[in-house]
């Protein structure tokens, strides 16, 4: 069984980003890029289905400009097989990065594809469910387990107020959530390694598909900050604040 | 313009979370109608019919959507979305899973968690984990919309008289199936639809100390929650926990106690509207985002506090 994973270069997640005095977009200036932690969380995933027999070979792909091939190493470094980079420029929108994940699926044909649930900069959760409609293929998002049995895949996903499992004809999608593993360290013979590993470069044409924008981001700013209240003195005043002036409590 | 939003429901009740997505739906203008997609729903359909400002509730009420697979309910809310100009839901797990979906066959983008509506295409967003505000613009004629239900005013529960219209088309990819799901009960509200919330932190001690906060989370129907320092220290387990890895919660009333205010808990709770601490260190950054803060010993204003309201 082959396993497609998904892999996003992104804005390490430690900095704290900032909007841009002018309002423009964010400040990226000089910060520190990384492969994005739910992308990790895929990238164990698939590496643990090899290592347990279930999957034969790891194949991992990104949507970026030259630079994300970092993040392909890095996810060669962690145990998959090849590497395939599909060569966009500046960020394309979610529902574009499905339809060349699609494309790429199409050429590769795996049974399964490990996306993480969420990007750290967009926040759109959107990719993976937008591939499942397009190729037909049922999903698993939010996954805290995953389990292959034979042609399916028992998926327990992180629902509002607990857990819910599915299980879902392959070839199918599955979201990370951050509770499915604990990602490894990539070794350094597995860095040194990962430099020989093979990586594929796609284009749009090649895989058929026209990038279009459908959201145009107008300006960013600061979210509002809020303002210190004030000291009461006993319980007694404070229970009384919260009657007559603020109304919250009978 | 029209707007259908998709319900969240449990096909007995509608989801409170609902009442902002229409209230979103509203200020984008124009008629709202509400989708309820479930088997044996018609209760849920009933009290999304008396949601004030809605005009039309459409009931898909079969075996395919019981457990609202998003592999079904897209095809049919994709179907349904020829009729109108945005389709929306508040951002739940369950809206989170089948929406993009839906804009995938609709070949249009998503436009994910809206804090507020600007104009009839302008909307704004969170991003970076909400470290920055993005005002986006949609060129899309059809919108699909996840809204952020804590920006969003509650839209009145009763006092709508809306049509109910039966949808027949039923749509069964066959790709998956429901096994099962284990959801935590509890007599005491979800943390996340809360009114009021109360939250314990390192300053409680140990695990047996936050039994102090139930008498007070009981008299105000209150949600325990915590601060992931008392998660980390293991007092209570990780589903408590308020913060930005952990819940999202805007209550109208929040209660920090024993908390220090680290900024991933205020990146959880800092779009309350009332926010109480209570801390015994008078330097507490929680002191910089309440309303009103006490300076006490917990272990005596809480016992206090109990007698009290």
């Amino acid at each position: 069984m082959k396993v497609l994973v998904a892999v996003k270069r992104v804005v390490d997640y430690n900095v704290k980003v900032r909007a841009k005095a002018d309002g423009s977009d964010v400040d990226l200036n000089n910060v520190k890029m990384a492969i994005k932690p739910f992308c990790e969380i895929a990238i164990e995933e698939a590496v643990r289905l090899k290592e347990a027999g279930v999957a034969t070979e790891v194949v991992a792909v990104s949507v970026g400009p030259k630079a994300c091939q970092e993040q392909l190493r890095t996810a060669l470094a962690l145990g998959a097989d090849r590497a395939i980079q599909v060569e966009v420029e500046g960020s394309v929108e979610p529902l574009v990065v499905a339809k060349l994940l699609k494309g790429v699926v199409e050429k590769e044909a795996p049974q399964l594809v490990i996306l993480g649930k969420q990007s750290i900069d967009g926040d759109n959760n959107q990719t993976g469910q937008m591939l499942g409609a397009l190729t037909n293929m049922a999903q698993g998002t939010f996954a805290s387990e995953v389990k292959v049995d034979g042609d399916s895949v028992s998926v327990t996903r992180e629902i509002d107020g607990g857990l819910q499992t599915v299980n879902l004809k392959l070839p199918a999608i599955v979201t990370t959530d951050l509770r499915l593993n604990e990602p490894r360290y990539a070794s350094l013979p597995n860095i040194m390694k990962a430099k020989k590993k093979p990586l594929d470069v796609l284009t749009a044409d090649d895989l058929g598909v026209t990038i279009s924008s459908h959201v145009t981001q107008l300006r960013v700013e600061p979210p509002a900050e809020r303002q210190a209240g004030i000291k009461v003195g006993d319980v007694a005043q404070l229970v009384d604040k919260l009657k007559n002036e603020a109304k919250v409590i009978a | 313009m029209s707007t259908l939003v998709l319900a969240e429901h449990d096909n007995v009740s509608l989801k409170a979370a609902t009442l902002s997505a229409v209230t979103a739906a509203s200020q984008m203008g124009g008629d709202v109608h509400v989708l309820v997609a479930g088997a044996n729903c018609s209760a849920a359909a009933e009290a999304a019919a008396a949601v004030a400002g809605v005009s039309k509730v459409l009931v898909a009420d079969n075996a395919a959507y019981e457990h609202q697979l998003a592999e079904n309910v897209s095809l049919l809310v994709a179907e349904l979305a020829a009729d109108y100009d945005n389709v929306v839901a508040a951002a739940t797990s369950a809206a989170k899973n089948t929406l993009p979906r839906v804009a995938a066959l609709l070949d249009v983008a998503q436009i994910s968690e809206i804090m507020s509506v600007e104009s009839a295409d302008t909307f704004k967003r969170p991003i970076y984990a909400g470290n920055v505000i993005a005002t986006v613009q949609s060129s899309d004629a059809k919108k699909v919309i996840t809204v952020r239900a804590t920006s969003f005013d509650a839209a009145a529960a009763e006092g709508g008289s809306a049509a109910i219209e039966s949808v027949v088309s039923v749509h069964d990819a066959g790709i998956s199936t429901f096994v099962g799901e284990e959801v935590a009960v509890s007599d005491r509200p979800e943390l996340t639809a809360a009114s009021v919330v109360i939250s314990g932190g390192r300053g409680m001690q140990n695990g047996e100390n936050f039994k102090l906060l139930d008498g007070i989370a009981d008299k105000l129907n209150a949600a325990i929650g915590a601060s992931r320092a008392a998660v980390d220290a293991g007092f209570v387990p990780n589903d408590m926990q308020v913060g930005q890895t952990g819940k999202i919660v805007a209550p109208e009333l929040y209660i920090a106690v024993g908390i220090s205010g680290a900024i991933q808990h205020l990146a959880g709770m800092k779009d309350s509207k009332v926010i109480v601490a209570i801390n015994k260190d008078e330097d507490a950054p929680i002191f910089q985002v309440a309303d009103y803060g006490l300076v006490a010993d917990l272990f005596n204003a809480l016992p206090e506090l109990e007698a009290a309201i």
